[in-house]
């Protein structure tokens, strides 16, 4: 063994330990003063702010590290390089808007403890993008789960929060011990946790049994964690009942690290067993897992949206879709597939955040999240309304926005995985239809936005700083649909050198 | 040529109208009227200059195309921001630019929520003006999607009878075909390389045939849909008759068209050995829908469904003149978008505004002796039916009979199916007229029959002295926006060559193109 490199360490970890200081700043500064002076609505701005601070902070080192040469420490535990610096990143913005949202809600009565477990699920997740090790990757999926489940439990005198914290909690459980099962095995056969050397002990030969069956494992587990038909069954309930800017979160910055991860494991360490989904002569292997769920995702998830009849739930059934055409990409597993993947689910985080955000803020003061609490809103707060309008739109594919380049790249890639004989073109004519459906049902929701009338038509004030944050992340969304050529170059050459 | 401007003025003008106060109604008004004129007076200028030089461009250039911009967009995909104006899209960018300041003319009156429908109706506007000058497909697409959902809100939030219903349905259809439309253009795209998106380039090297067969169909009835093209025009009757005035108009004059011209543009330019292949299948679908379009607008009992049917009859010319590949009938099938564009606007303007809005009734049976309540609505009536059965002296004739000429090369059988809807368009258009605008007696009758019933000294309306309708008289926005679209009917009527020279010089180019 290696003597450890201290400095390097430290000069790596230095955004990680910011968080991990803002974290404990936020309870200190609760138990110490705000608890015993302060209301509620007070003592979750004050902690709130703290955190937005240690967050940004966090970025600085962050960016400052963008641009140097890639280095690894301790093995492969903490890889830095460009791509998992701008996940970073991502991450980090996530957890702005989240905070910020946060903010400006209902998260219950201990605004310490929630702001302290929501910077140790972003540092669980920062640690999850930038490792390249199985035992590393593992704990920091765990480190943000157990985060999550708490998380979705803040309100703690609500019933339906409770439900549905436990029952993600009871799902998440088993899928990580099938994904610790399944790491187990691929340990016991390659001798090696590494990622990248897995490919190589693995060799090129056919599949094991034993193989076979630990690859399916780490599919359940992540299948759970990005919720695909079937490990679906808890992201309905876990939406409707957790408090909304948890639920952004997990339907977001959660989603795009568990892609990421799920990317680098499949293509590196699995890479021999890809397989093919063509409609002709399919071969077995992850691939085909994916487009067989991927499909069931896409088919289920838009389908069922249909007669939702409360937003959250709505949202969560339309990410179950979500995940489903990201799976095309995955599934192309080409270079403009991977580079779709990660460039889609950005672009995904960015819009979902941002219509939970406004989601949050509307139901509260609607005094309910059903579809018809959301009735005249673009009376009552039109430029709430309007971004919201950008957030569904995007999640419909309508150009010029990020959600429709983002959907054409998916799409692009797997008609280009095969573009002798279009050998996946049926996954994407399976999701341009689905898209077509998905229209309606938003549709629908912006149809009690601006068509239909409100019985109570007092105008919805919000704070200017949520505006302010929302609005950017609409900007996003409409410059990733506008401009998508820097960031797709950006994350095309990172791909490459995966 | 600053024909893009035409595209940014309509956003800046759109933009401009959301940040305005709510109550602010009449500023509102007369921005979006200023747009509007300022994107006319663009295109008409580009139309004057073009028209100046069509023949010394072809003469030296071979090509009819004048290049607006041209810049990288996506380079990684090869696609380009590139707009270009010819012979072909010139005439429908004019109409797009009068079809939105008459529109704009007839929304005058427009109440409720006044920015936000403005706001839609020029980012509408926006989007088919790019449509019609893309020359990327990708850029084509990103405008074709970005003109179907300002149509829904316009419809769902400001229309009449079943506007949620006709609503959903007319995006959905539009939705789906270009659904279509997405997995031809990718197939197409790497079929050719996955190089570049540019329709000119993509046109220098057809794929092989063998994919044309498939590609064609996907491309040409994704696009075929917003043409309502038989049998996916079920949207267009219920879309039309939902939409409020300016919508209607805007939707049969300029958003069926977006249609059309993709097909030509799009499907027939990049899959011209596809297009020969299925060339008669899409010529017959034309008659049916001619035929068929007519007949049901004879049935109907609500005077919009009547215009509504006689769209999709009338843009069965359109894509027949598509259909018949040679110089005669697609010329025909250009001037016959224009001239289609016109006819529409006009009489949706006069069945929803000055009818409509007046009378709060579109029933035959309810309607009658119009004539002498509103003449102005009358003459209106009388000018836009006569060109859309296609008198001599008005656009449509010209229209027509080009294209009936040119289907009847191809096979005599198409010509005369398509020659006998005009006797079925004379009856229905006529059948409208007498029972809004005369037919007193007939109503007289019934209302002193009915009256008789309820009481036995009942004095209904059509009573001596007492006039049946007291309705408001036609505002001088109306009259205005309905006096340019009658003058352009007849002046391209009588001097059709002001348009139809640069169109043929450019579809000659086109077919010369596929020919090669």
């Amino acid at each position: 063994m290696n003597e450890i490199p201290y400095l390097d360490l430290y000069y790596a970890l230095r955004p990680f330990l910011m968080i991990v200081a803002g974290a404990f700043g936020c309870l200190a500064i609760d138990m110490a003063s705000l608890r015993h002076f302060n209301g509620p609505i007070t003592r979750n701005k004050t902690v709130g702010m703290l955190t937005v601070v240690a967050l940004l902070a966090a970025c600085v080192p962050v960016c400052w590290q963008i641009g140097d040469e890639p280095e690894s420490l301790l093995g492969h535990t903490l890889v830095v390089n460009n791509l998992s610096l701008i996940f970073i990143l991502v991450i980090l913005a996530f957890t702005i808007i989240t905070a910020v949202i946060s903010m400006n809600s209902n998260i219950g009565g201990h605004a310490g403890e929630y702001y302290c477990v929501l910077l140790f699920a972003a540092v669980g997740m920062m640690v999850l993008v930038s490792s390249e090790e199985l035992l590393t990757i593992f704990v920091a999926l765990e480190l943000t789960s157990i985060c999550l489940y708490i998380l979705t439990a803040a309100q703690k005198g609500v019933l339906r929060s409770q439900e549905a914290a436990l029952k993600y909690f009871m799902f998440g459980a088993i899928a990580s011990a099938f994904l610790l099962f399944g790491l187990s095995y691929v340990y016991g056969l390659a001798g090696t946790t590494d990622i990248r050397a897995i490919a190589g002990a693995l060799g090129t030969g056919k599949a094991s049994p034993l193989l076979a069956v630990a690859l399916l494992f780490v599919l359940v587990g992540f299948g759970f964690k990005i919720a695909v038909v079937p490990f679906h069954l808890w992201a309905p309930d876990a939406y409707e009942g957790a408090p909304t800017p948890v639920i952004a979160y997990i339907s977001t910055a959660s989603k795009v690290a568990s892609f990421f991860v799920l990317v680098k494991i499949l293509v590196l360490s699995f890479v021999n067993l890809k397989g093919t989904a063509f409609l002709c002569h399919p071969a077995s292997g992850w691939s085909l897992v994916l487009a067989v769920t991927g499909t069931a995702s896409m088919i289920f998830g838009n389908v069922v949206a249909i007669v939702q009849r409360n937003t959250k739930r709505l949202l969560a059934y339309s990410s179950i879709a979500h995940a489903g055409y990201i799976l095309i990409g995955l599934v192309a597993a080409n270079e403009t597939g991977l580079t779709a993947v990660l460039f889609y689910v950005i672009v995904y985080g960015l819009t979902n955040l941002g219509a939970f955000g406004v989601v949050a803020v509307l139901a509260e003061k609607a005094g309910g999240d059903d579809l018809e609490h959301m009735n005249g809103m673009a009376r009552r707060a039109p430029f709430l309304s309007f971004l919201m309008l950008i957030f569904l739109l995007s999640l419909a594919g309508i150009p010029p926005l990020g959600g429709f380049f983002g959907k054409f790249y998916l799409f692009a890639a797997a008609v280009q995985r095969d573009s002798q004989n279009f050998g996946l073109l049926w996954l994407v004519v399976l999701g341009i239809v689905m898209s077509a459906v998905s229209l309606y049902y938003y549709l629908i929701f912006l149809k009690h936005m601006y068509v239909e009338s409100a019985t109570d038509n007092t105008p919805i004030t919000t704070a200017p700083h949520l505006n302010a944050v929302l609005a950017a992340a609409a900007f996003g969304v409409v410059l990733f649909g506008l401009m998508p050529q820097n960031i797709l170059e950006l994350l095309k050459g990172l791909v490459g050198q995966l | 040529m600053y024909l893009d401007w035409t595209i940014y003025l309509s956003f800046i003008g759109a933009a401009i109208v959301m940040v305005l106060p709510r109550d602010a109604r009449r500023l509102i008004r007369w921005v979006s009227i200023t747009t509007g004129v300022a994107g006319l007076w663009i295109a008409l200028f580009g139309f004057v200059q073009y028209n100046g030089m069509v023949d010394d461009l072809i003469s030296t250039t071979g090509s009819g195309f004048v290049k607006v911009v041209d810049v990288p967009w996506i380079p990684l995909l090869g696609s380009r921001y590139h707009l270009a104006v010819d012979g072909i899209n010139l005439p429908l960018l004019v109409l797009n630019g009068i079809v939105c300041v008459t529109g704009i003319l007839f929304s005058w009156n427009v109440e409720v929520r006044t920015k936000e429908f403005f706001a839609f109706f020029l980012t509408l506007i926006a989007g088919v003006y790019g449509v019609f000058m893309s020359m990327d497909l990708f850029l084509l697409f990103v405008f074709y999607e970005l003109a179907i959902i300002p149509k829904y809100f316009i419809i769902a939030i400001w229309g009449s009878t079943r506007k949620e219903y006709g609503a959903m349905k007319l995006v959905l259809y539009s939705f789906i075909g270009s659904a279509a439309v997405f997995v031809g253009l990718l197939a197409l795209y790497f079929a050719g390389g996955g190089k570049t998106f540019d329709m000119l380039e993509l046109a220098k090297h057809p794929v092989a045939h063998q994919l044309q067969i498939w590609i064609f169909p996907l491309l040409f009835v994704g696009f075929a849909v917003l043409a309502g093209m038989w049998p996916f025009h079920t949207w267009a009757p219920t879309g039309h008759v939902a939409a409020p005035t300016a919508a209607s108009m805007l939707l049969a004059g300029v958003v069926m068209k977006l249609g059309s011209y993709a097909c030509l543009r799009g499907a027939m330019l990049l899959c011209p050995s596809g297009f020969q292949y299925w060339q008669m299948e899409v010529a017959w679908i034309a008659v049916i829908g001619i035929v068929y379009g007519a007949a049901v607008a004879l049935a109907q009992k609500d005077f919009k469904f009547i215009i509504g049917y006689s769209s999709v009859s009338h843009m069965g010319f359109v894509i027949l003149g598509l259909a018949t590949l040679n110089l005669k009938g697609m010329s025909g099938a250009v001037l016959q978008m224009f001239s289609h564009g016109i006819v529409a606007s006009l009489l949706f303007a006069v069945v929803g505004r000055m009818v409509y809005d007046r009378t709060h009734t579109r029933q035959l049976d309810e309607l009658g002796g119009l004539q002498k309540a509103l003449p102005f609505a009358f003459w209106s009536f009388v000018v836009g039916g006569s060109a859309s059965i296609g008198l001599p002296g008005f656009s449509g004739f010209v229209a027509e009979v080009n294209v009936l000429v040119g289907a009847f090369a191809v096979s005599p059988w198409l010509a005369v199916a398509a020659a006998s809807s005009i006797a079925v368009t004379a009856a229905y258009i006529l059948n409208a007229l007498h029972k809004v605008f005369f037919a007193e007696e007939e109503h007289a009758k019934k209302a002193h029959a009915h009256a008789g019933h309820a009481a036995d000294h009942g004095h209904g309306a059509g009573d001596e002295g007492e006039p049946r309708w007291r309705l408001p008289w036609i505002s001088v926005p109306e009259v205005i926006a309905a006096m340019i679209l009658m003058a352009l009917l007849v002046v391209i009527g009588l001097f059709p060559s002001i348009m139809l020279d640069m169109i043929t010089a450019n579809v000659d180019l086109f077919l010369k193109g596929l020919a090669r």
